[in-house]
């Protein structure tokens, strides 16, 4: 055993001392090979993240959604069907909810206005989400002036500015009184945008939206896991865009590395004819070419994954943040909370490590396998 | 002692340009003595020494080496048999650029799972002996001609083998150098080495180190034989 490890760590020491000895070529391939590993592994990282992320936030969302449709559009809905709905065997909770957007003309953004509810604002007073506060300049105590539906203007104070946490989808979030609400689009007294149920039993969901169809025949009913599925999807989707995109460099990089690691030199060979001829096996000559092949792929590996461990949760994944984020209107700026998921991370390895060591190993394997009287001829 | 019997090697069978480089060759080589096989160009000298250090398989006849058959000897076996029998020095001198002297030198040890100190150890008591300790860092490319002639010797002793194969050692060699390297011939005789030395330069064929001068021409033995 112990002959086993030393001829692995002779073998290995000289695979190290030959890399070095063309330091800028090997460099050139390390740093290459590095970059690629580092951008699939962001795009890898944030697209994840941000899913996650996506996905805490709406587990405590409502799990049903009841919205009146007319015409195929989305239509405001009669708040007193909250309590109907409120009646369903295994609604734990019904109540009408007022949302809207509204066109800040000030900053050219589009705000996300949701009536409080619960959350207990004075008459007057907003909270608003990280974004808001940041492109109108506005701290607690300091007002926001709105144009209402008829042209006139409602002054809104800021009494709070929303946690960071929530800052995906809460950046372009004003949360106002019901009275301000209604003041401000003209939406009568007795209607709602949209009514949210809570329910005991999730498996429940598909019976209760059931039964809602058929009480309101004219409404859609939109179930949480949906939502949670179409941003997966949009995610997804934004990470294919970015793969895509950096797809020709990708390309450039495959055929440079296959290229570099197929194409033995006559240089290349002529030193694998010599260690044979001075007692190499050609096992030992592809052992050593395996760990070359390693020895640049590992590394680059670690290399790539580690800063995009870093470029993702400790910048924000500043390269790839105006396509991978913007899920609110507003950029929203927050750190990401590691998470990573080892199956890709595996997948990813699997795809860069391994084909770079078996395109070293067999052109070399090809090599070694001729007489080692060669090298005398 | 080394036995050749009926030894033909034949490259290309069967293609056109197939090119019949040993002839029926039956030879008795002494152990701890110096034999220096000499001929023309193409006469299967350096074929000869190839299949006499187990780096290439006759296409028929047997070689004995101390009494063992090495002819049907699997790769793996063969590979062992001359990583620890034999010490070869080539006429292009096979040194691997950019690697320093030390490391070309312990490249022959590597595979066998010695511990890498110890390997050292050797190597430096080698370049020591052969005067080549100032340049033990040094690459083999920066080496002089003379300098890396031994280093080849350091690098064919590093597994301290009973053989010492040179095909054509002194073709580049002016004849102060050749002098040095009959010298080094000599020390390794008397260590009890069998010296098997190929070329066709007069100063090492009648250099008294030389015990039997083999004569071959066209794969055949012309003299000395036996």
């Amino acid at each position: 055993m112990s002959r086993w490890i030393e001829r692995q760590r002779n073998i290995l020491d000289l695979t190290l001392s030959s890399l070095l000895r063309r330091k800028r070529k090997n460099s050139a391939l390390f740093a290459a090979y590095t970059l690629v590993v580092f951008l699939l592994a962001s795009v890898m990282f944030m697209s994840q993240a941000l899913k996650r992320e996506a996905a805490a936030i709406l587990a405590g969302s409502p799990e049903m959604i009841v919205q009146k449709i007319s015409a195929g559009r989305h239509d405001l809905i009669a708040a007193d069907a909250a309590a109907r709905l409120g009646e369903l065997p295994g609604v734990q909770e019904a109540r009408p909810r007022l949302w809207g957007y509204y066109y800040d003309p000030v900053t050219g953004a589009n705000f996300t206005l949701v009536s409080s509810g619960e959350a207990g604002l004075a008459p007057g007073r907003i909270a608003v989400g990280e974004g808001v506060s940041r492109m109108r300049l506005a701290s607690v105590g300091d007002s926001i002036e709105f144009k209402a539906h008829d042209g006139s203007l409602l002054e809104l104070e800021v009494g709070e500015i929303l946690s960071r946490g929530s800052a995906l989808v809460s950046s372009d979030l004003v949360l106002v009184t019901e009275a301000d609400f209604r003041r401000l689009f003209g939406t009568p007294a007795g209607l709602a945008t949209d009514i949210v149920l809570r329910v005991r039993n999730a498996r429940e969901l598909p019976t209760i939206a059931l039964k809602a169809a058929e009480i309101f025949p004219e409404t859609r009913q939109v179930l949480r896991d949906d939502l949670l599925r179409t941003y997966q999807a949009v995610f997804d989707w934004r990470g294919g865009l970015l793969v895509i995109i950096l797809g020709g460099g990708l390309l450039a990089f495959v055929i440079f590395a296959w290229d570099k690691a197929t194409g033995l030199s006559a240089e290349a060979r002529r030193e694998i004819g010599i260690l044979k001829a001075v007692g190499w096996e050609t096992s030992d000559v592809i052992l050593m070419k395996s760990w070359e092949g390693m020895a640049v792929s590992l590394t680059a590996f670690l290399g790539g994954v580690l800063l995009a461990y870093a470029h993702v949760f400790l910048t924000s994944g500043i390269l790839f943040e105006p396509v991978l984020k913007g899920w609110a209107v507003l950029y929203p700026s927050f750190r990401l909370v590691p998470f990573i998921d080892f199956s890709q991370l595996a997948s990813l390895f699997l795809l860069t490590v391994l084909p770079y060591t078996v395109a070293t190993v067999i052109p070399t394997w090809r090599a070694a396998t001729v007489d080692p009287d060669q090298v005398m001829r | 002692m080394i036995e050749l019997s009926d030894v033909r090697k034949v490259f290309n069978v069967g293609r056109p340009n197939e090119f019949v480089a040993v002839r029926g060759i039956s030879l008795s080589i002494e152990a701890g003595k110096a034999t220096f096989l000499t001929g023309p160009s193409g006469s299967g000298k350096t074929t000869l020494l190839a299949l006499i250090g187990c780096m290439a398989r006759p296409t028929s006849g047997r070689i004995w080496l101390q009494g063992r058959e090495t002819t049907s000897l699997p790769e793996r076996f063969l590979t062992d048999l001359r990583r620890r029998t034999f010490g070869f020095i080539f006429q292009q001198l096979n040194l691997i650029r950019g690697l320093s002297s030390l490391e070309n030198a312990m490249l022959p040890a590597y595979p066998t799972g010695e511990a890498r100190r110890s390997i050292r150890k050797r190597a430096v008591e080698l370049f020591e002996m052969f005067g080549l300790t100032p340049k033990i860092h040094a690459r083999a490319e920066w080496l002089s001609g003379g300098e890396a002639q031994r280093l080849t010797i350091v690098r064919a002793l590093m597994n301290d083998p009973s053989v010492i194969i040179a095909d054509e050692p002194t073709a580049h060699l002016d004849t102060a150098l050749t002098l040095d390297f009959l010298d080094v011939l000599g020390r390794l005789k008397r260590e009890g080495r069998t010296i098997l030395v190929a070329g066709h330069d007069p100063l090492v064929s009648e250099s008294p180190v030389v015990d039997r001068v083999v004569s071959l021409r066209d794969g055949m033995i012309e003299g000395g034989g036996g």
